[in-house]
C-alpha cells in the first residue's frame, strides 16, 4: 500500500516486539493454567500471520489467511475465556481492525417467525464487524430432525459473511467435541470454512488445583496447607460426579467454599485478624456435599 | 442542479473510502449513524424516509457501509443521506450529516409565482422531480 523502498532484511523479532502482541501471549501463559496444545496452536497462528506481515514488506502478495476457528472441548475448559483473547492477539497482529469480541448463542441470531432470522443475523454480524465473533454450542444452529427450522436461514448468511467478508471478522464455532463433530459432517459449507481446530483438552487434577488457588488469590484468599490437601483430594471425587465442569468447577466450588469461610468466622462470635479472614480452613472445603455424596 | 445539503457538500462527493473514515470517527464519538432516503430533496424536506433502524453499538464503519451498499442496490437512483446521532445529555442531536447518493441527474428546481390575496406575489421553489409520481421521479 505504502510506497516504502523494499527492505534489504527484516528483523522478525523486533516486527514481533513492535507488534505489541508478545505481552497479549504472555498474558495468556501466565493466567491460563494448563492449555499447552492451544497456547501452541495460538502461538503458531501469531508466526503465520507475522511472517505474513513481512512477506507483505517485501511485496509478496499474500491473500490474508482464512482464520475462522472452531474450539471444541468439555465444559469450563476455557473456551470463552480464550475467545475473548483471541480477538486481542489478532487485533494485535492487525488481522481484525478493532479487537472486539461478540459473543452470541442461538437465540441471539435465530429468530421466531419468518422474517425475524435474517435482520436479527444480519444485526450481530453488523456489530462483529472488525473483530471476532464467538459462537458458543453452534450446532443448536442447525436441528437435523426440522428441515423448516430458521437456524438453516442463519447458517446461510453466516456462510456467505465468512466468504465474502474474510478481512472484516473472524468467526469462531465453540462446543463440545461430539455435537461439533456432527454439526461439520451435516454442514460442509462450515467444514470447508473454517481452517483451524482446536482442541480443549480436559484439566488434570493438578491443573485444577493450580486454577482454584489463581482465583483465590485473585480474591485475596489463601489456603491453609490442610485446605490444599482437603481440595486435591476433593478434585477427583468431584470430576466422578456428574456435571463436573473442569475449572467452572473449581469457580463454583471455590464460591461455596467463601460462604461457609464466612459463616465459619461469623458463629465464632469473636475478633477475627486479617490472617483468619483471607484463609480458606480444611473444614470449608470438607464440609461439602461431594465428600459427603462420595460416601 | 446540484444539491448542496449537509456537510461537505461542497467537495466532489466522497468515496467510499472517505464515508467509512467519517462513519469511523461518528462510531467513536459514540454517536449513532442512520441511513436516509428520498426522492424529494426540498431543503424543507426534513423528514426523510429512514433505512431501518439507526445503528447502535456497532464498533466498526465497515456494518454501515453494508446497509449503504444494499440501501443504494434498491434506492440508488434518489438522495441518500448519512447522519450521526450525539444522544449525550445536552446535546441529543445530530452531529453530522452529508449526502452520499445522488441520483444521476439532479433536475433542480424552478421558481413559481402564486398570487396572493390583492395579487400579492408568493414565490415557491418547487423541484421539477415532483411532477412526476413517486417512484420514477429520477427513474
Ligand atoms: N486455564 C485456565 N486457567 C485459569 N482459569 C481458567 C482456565 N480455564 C478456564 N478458566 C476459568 O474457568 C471458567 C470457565 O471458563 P470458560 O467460560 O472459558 O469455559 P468454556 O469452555 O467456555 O465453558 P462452556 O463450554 O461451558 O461454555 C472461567 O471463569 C475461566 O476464567
Ligand atoms: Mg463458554
Amino acid at each position: 500500500m505504502t510506497d516504502q523502498p523494499t527492505p534489504a532484511k527484516v528483523n522478525l523479532a523486533e516486527e514481533f516486539d513492535r507488534s505489541g502482541v508478545g505481552p497479549v501471549l504472555k498474558q495468556l501463559d501466565d493466567e491460563l493454567i494448563g492449555l499447552t496444545p492451544v497456547k501452541q496452536r495460538i502461538r503458531e497462528i501469531a508466526a503465520l500471520l507475522l511472517v505474513d506481515r513481512v512477506r507483505q514488506k517485501f511485496g509478496l502478495s499474500a491473500e490474508a489467511p482464512t482464520l475462522h476457528m472452531s474450539f471444541t472441548g468439555n465444559p469450563g475448559t476455557g473456551k470463552t475465556t480464550v475467545a475473548s483473547r483471541m480477538s486481542e492477539i489478532l487485533h494485535k497482529l492487525g488481522y481484525v481492525r478493532r479487537g472486539h469480541l461478540v459473543s452470541v448463542t442461538r437465540d441471539d441470531l435465530v429468530g421466531q417467525y419468518i422474517g425475524h432470522t435474517a435482520p436479527k443475523t444480519k444485526e450481530i454480524l453488523k456489530k462483529a464487524m472488525g473483530g471476532v465473533l464467538f459462537i458458543d454450542e453452534a450446532y443448536y444452529l442447525y436441528k437435523a430432525e426440522n428441515e423448516r427450522d430458521y437456524g438453516q436461514e442463519a447458517i446461510e448468511i453466516l456462510l456467505q459473511v465468512m466468504e465474502n467478508n474474510r478481512d472484516d471478522l473472524v468467526v469462531i464455532l465453540a462446543g463440545y467435541a461430539d455435537k461439533m463433530d456432527k454439526f461439520f459432517q451435516s454442514n460442509p459449507g462450515f467444514r470447508s470454512r473454517v481452517a483451524h481446530h482446536i482442541d480443549f483438552p480436559d484439566y488434570k487434577d493438578a491443573e485444577l488445583l493450580a486454577i482454584a488457588e489463581g482465583m483465590l488469590t485473585k480474591l485475596h484468599y489463601k489456603l491453609s496447607p490442610e485446605a490444599r490437601r482437603a481440595l486435591s483430594e476433593y478434585i477427583p471425587i468431584r470430576r466422578g460426579q456428574s456435571h463436573f465442569a473442569n475449572a467452572r468447577s473449581m469457580r463454583n466450588a471455590i464460591d461455596r467454599a467463601r460462604l461457609r469461610q464466612a459463616n465459619r468466622c461469623f458463629e465464632a462470635r469473636q475478633e477475627i485478624d486479617l490472617d483468619a479472614l483471607v484463609t480458606i480452613e480444611a473444614e470449608d472445603i470438607r464440609r461439602s456435599r461431594v465428600f459427603a455424596q462420595a460416601g | 442542479m446540484r444539491i448542496t445539503q449537509g456537510c461537505f457538500s461542497f467537495l466532489p462527493d466522497l468515496t467510499d473510502d472517505q464515508i467509512l473514515t467519517q462513519v469511523q470517527y461518528c462510531l467513536e464519538q459514540g454517536w449513532a449513524v442512520n441511513l436516509e432516503y428520498t426522492d424529494d430533496p426540498h431543503p424543507r424536506n426534513t423528514y426523510w424516509e429512514m433505512w431501518g433502524l439507526p445503528m447502535f453499538d456497532l464498533k466498526d464503519a465497515k456494518g454501515v457501509l453494508i446497509e449503504l451498499t444494499k440501501c443504494r442496490e434498491l434506492h440508488g437512483d434518489k438522495y441518500i443521506r448519512l447522519s450521526g446521532f450525539d444522544s449525550s445529555h445536552g446535546c441529543e442531536s445530530i452531529r453530522i450529516s452529508f449526502i452520499v447518493n445522488r441520483p444521476a441527474n439532479e433536475d433542480g428546481f424552478r421558481l413559481e409565482r402564486v398570487e396572493g390575496r390583492g395579487r400579492q406575489q408568493h414565490y415557491a421553489t418547487r423541484s421539477y422531480s415532483l411532477d412526476r409520481p413517486e417512484g420514477t421521479r429520477y427513474a
